[in-house]
Parts: structure tokens; C-alpha cells; sequence
């Protein structure tokens, strides 16, 4: 239990200052297949970006620069929902 | 100024309310609590208070709203009974977690069933174990001016709990009696302004408020409220003397009546303590060295004073309003530990269940020998 903070240390109810909390990378519970994106077929739609659950699509501005695999979770429905499949799941 | 008015208690938690006027009161109408909130709206309504009510569609609801509001950074209040108290239970306890500091009278009622709307504690011990502070008033006046202590306490860095003021359902909610109200600065200047740790509209720090809890914290946090409700007993203390030293009148965690010579000592919660202490001074006269304990603070339940209280008794017997059907009703249950190992000698009987009346003379029916159940029919039910 090293490391995990005492009772007396822990802010009252539990509140969570965003600064304070650890930003692990949960991709790390990514199981199966990861998006790979066909960048010449990407129309830039963006619904893969409106769709994913884990916010880990990447814009610049309004333009789509890929996946972020530190927390996508490869639940795969940026492929699913791409007008022109240029997303497809592949192996890790 | 200060001036003395015939209120009930309901009028009178009203007025309370009023002076303190909240910012949110997110509330669901339930006898007998209803005068209190049917009195506090036509007062916002006439403009003498500036609270926002939120009329929900039930008390789990009302609850739920008041944690928002409280979290949020606004002054909440609410108020319940019995049924309402008891649909509300599951999000008292997370008010409790999220260490909101909600204000709440209750008009004790008892549950259902049979459904019935006269008063006992079984609501208020229905959430015994749920984390807030729970104050029983003997009177319209212990009532208001519980009320206007209770955001203080609340509201404390070291407590941040709800505080339920509780008061008898139609004994005190209904029954006018002269309520001297303070001035509306002296209440204002008492209670102050709402500040929380982390109000959720902080926009310039924002924070996640009640949080998943695994196995590595739900503990810490268990911990970590049981603390807060601790503190919460000396800084009730504390704010009782300071709230004393305007109004003269002595808000401890426990009132102790006649006790110092007495051999046979009553405990008791609310208002049933006027009755007894009548037939204490009839058994005084009578030469019958009796007294009276009131519990106050039933949560926090201030133990060691207790035991001060009644360690030179002979007999301590305690008068419960709930039954606990197969264990030991709450308050003896807590005057026992209490007591344990100090040889004082202790019996207990359930009184007054669904609003049945305590007489003096039930009082004597208990001092003369072990009775389980006082008043109720086919005599004294002797242990």
C-alpha cells in the first residue's frame, strides 16, 4: 500500500483538484487492436473525433492529425463510424 | 431587537430560516414537517427572504438538489419527516460523504407502518448511522435557536456535515408557545457568510466532487467523516456558549435536571424532557431523589459527559421513541456503552411510539419497577 495517503491527509469528501490528481496514460488497458488511419483516404470529417469516448483523436485546430494511444482503448468505433474507412483496426 | 412572539415550532424554524435566508431550500411538503416550509415560502414570497425554493418532485429529489446546491457554494437548506426522511436516506448518506454542509429541520414522525403521522424517533434512527449530526429540540425555542446555530456548525472546515435539527412532529411543530426571536443582525452577524473548500463554481478551480472509491480509500474516507462528526461534538460546544452569551439560554450536548443528589435518573430525547421533569419535581416533593438526563446532540452522542451525568446514579433508566424489534433500542443502546463498567444500574422502556402521549404517571410507572414498554395497553408489560 506504499505511496497511498492516510486519512487525515486525503482533502474533505474527496474532492479532486484537477492539478493535484495523477493523468495516468489508460491506454495502458488497451486490449486487441489499435486505429491506424489511412491519411490520403481522410476526408476530415472529424466524426471519429466527435465519436471517441476517450477524447484520443488529435487536431490541430480543425484539422485531423491522428490517435493518441496513450488513452485509446481500441474499442474501435473511429473505424466504425468513418464515411470512408479511412480508419481500420489493426494488431498491436 | 429581539422580541418574543407566539409561534410554533414550525413558525418558529421558519423564522429561522428567514433570518438566515439561504441561498437554495430545495424542499418536498410532508406533515408534519409542512408548516415549516408552507411558512418559510410565503416569507420569501413577501420578499423577507431572498432564497431560491425549488419545489422537487420528491424528497430523494429534495435531498439530491440540496447536495448540488450545497457543493455548489450556496447556503442550502431543506426539511422532511418520517416517509420523506426515509426516501431521502440513501443520498444523506452521500451528502453526509461529500461533506456537504446542508441545514435540515425535521419534524419527527413515525415511519410507516401502519402509516401513521404523529411523532416518534424512528425517522431520525432510521439514518442513525448515516454520518450527520442530529440535534433534538425540547422546545419551539430550542428549535429556532438550534436552527440558528446549526450552519456554523455545519459549515465548520473541521465538521462540513449536514446538521438535522430535529423536533417533535405536532409536540413542538404544531403547538404554539412564546418563541423569543433574535434580531435579524444578531443572526445574520452569527451565522456569516457560506464558504466551503471546494465549491464546484470555482471556475478558476475546479474540482471533482464524490469520486469512485476502491478498496485502497473507501475506508480513509469512512475515517476521515467519522473524524468530522467527532469534532463536530466540541465545536457544537463551543458555538452553544457563543450563542448562549446573546440569548442566555444553554445550549449544551446534554441538559442535566436535578441530578446532582439523584439516585434515580431518567434519559430522554425531545420533548417528552418538559413531562418528565414535571413528575421529577412531583417525586422531589415526595422525597423520591429522581432527575433527568436530556440528550441534545443524539449525533454526535456525547458519551463521556453522559457518564459523567450519571456515574453518582444509583439507576439509570432510558426512555427510547423507536424500537430496534430484535436489539436494543438506540438511545439505551448508547447510554449503555456509555455506562459500561461504571456498576450503574440500567433499565430502559419504548415509549410513545406513532405520537401516544407520556404522562407523569407513566413516569412513576417506570421508577417503580422494570417495565419494557410504557403506555401501552395491557399494563406495564413487566420484564
Amino acid at each position: 500500500m506504499g505511496g497511498l495517503r492516510r486519512w487525515d491527509e486525503l482533502p474533505p469528501g474527496g474532492a479532486v483538484d484537477p492539478d493535484a490528481a495523477p493523468r495516468p496514460h489508460t491506454g495502458a488497458w488497451r486490449t486487441g487492436e489499435k486505429p491506424q488511419v489511412e491519411r490520403t483516404a481522410c476526408v476530415n470529417c472529424l466524426l471519429c473525433w466527435l465519436y471517441c469516448p476517450d477524447d484520443a483523436v488529435t487536431l490541430d485546430g480543425e484539422t485531423f492529425t491522428g490517435f493518441d494511444l496513450a488513452y485509446c482503448k481500441g474499442c474501435g468505433i473511429c473505424a466504425e463510424v468513418c464515411p470512408v474507412d479511412a480508419v481500420a483496426m489493426v494488431a498491436e | 431587537m429581539s422580541c418574543v412572539r407566539l409561534l410554533t415550532g414550525g413558525e418558529a424554524v421558519a423564522h429561522a430560516m428567514r433570518q438566515i435566508d439561504p441561498d437554495v431550500v430545495p424542499v418536498y411538503p410532508i406533515t408534519p414537517q409542512t408548516p415549516i416550509i408552507q411558512t418559510f415560502a410565503k416569507l420569501v414570497a413577501d420578499g423577507r427572504a431572498r432564497t431560491e425554493i425549488v419545489n422537487v418532485e420528491s424528497e430523494h429529489s429534495a435531498m439530491s438538489a440540496a447536495v448540488g446546491a450545497a457543493l455548489a457554494g450556496a447556503r442550502t437548506m431543506t426539511a422532511t419527516s418520517s416517509q420523506g426522511l426515509a426516501l431521502m436516506a440513501e443520498v444523506v448518506y452521500i451528502a453526509a460523504s461529500m461533506r456537504a454542509p446542508i441545514v435540515m429541520a425535521v419534524g419527527n414522525r413515525a415511519l410507516s407502518g401502519p402509516i401513521n403521522i404523529h411523532c416518534d424517533h424512528s425517522d431520525s434512527m432510521l439514518i442513525r448511522d448515516s454520518g450527520v449530526v442530529q440535534l433534538f429540540a425540547d422546545s419551539a425555542q430550542e428549535a429556532y435557536d438550534l436552527t440558528v446555530l446549526a450552519p456554523r456548525l455545519a459549515e465548520d472546515p473541521d465538521v462540513l456535515l449536514p446538521v438535522l435539527v430535529c423536533q417533535d412532529g405536532f409536540t413542538i411543530t404544531h403547538s404554539a408557545e412564546p418563541v423569543e426571536l433574535l434580531s435579524d443582525e444578531l443572526v445574520r452577524g452569527f451565522v456569516g457568510e457560506y464558504r466551503i473548500p471546494h465549491p464546484l463554481l470555482d471556475v478558476a478551480r475546479p474540482t471533482t466532487q464524490g469520486p469512485f472509491a476502491m478498496p485502497d480509500y473507501y475506508f480513509e474516507f469512512r475515517r476521515q467523516q467519522a473524524a468530522a462528526i467527532e469534532a463536530a461534538l466540541g465545536r457544537y460546544s463551543e458555538l452553544g456558549e457563543e450563542l448562549a452569551g446573546r440569548t442566555g439560554r444553554r445550549y449544551a450536548p446534554i441538559e442535566e435536571y436535578r441530578l446532582e443528589d439523584a439516585e434515580t435518573v431518567i434519559v430522554a430525547l425531545g420533548s417528552s424532557a418538559g413531562t418528565v421533569k414535571d413528575a421529577v419535581d412531583g417525586l422531589r416533593d415526595e422525597g423520591v431523589r429522581a432527575g433527568l438526563l436530556r440528550v441534545v446532540s443524539f449525533r454526535p452522542f456525547p458519551a463521556e459527559a453522559v457518564a459523567e451525568a450519571l456515574c453518582r446514579a444509583d439507576s439509570v433508566v432510558v426512555l427510547d421513541r423507536a424500537d430496534s424489534p430484535g436489539g436494543t433500542p438506540p438511545l439505551r443502546a448508547e447510554v449503555g456503552a456509555a455506562l459500561y463498567g461504571s456498576g450503574v444500574e440500567l433499565s430502559g422502556a419504548i415509549y410513545g411510539l406513532g405520537g401516544r402521549d407520556l404522562h407523569p404517571a407513566d413516569v412513576r410507572t417506570l421508577l417503580a419497577g422494570n417495565v419494557s414498554h410504557v403506555g401501552l395497553r395491557g399494563a406495564a408489560c413487566l420484564v
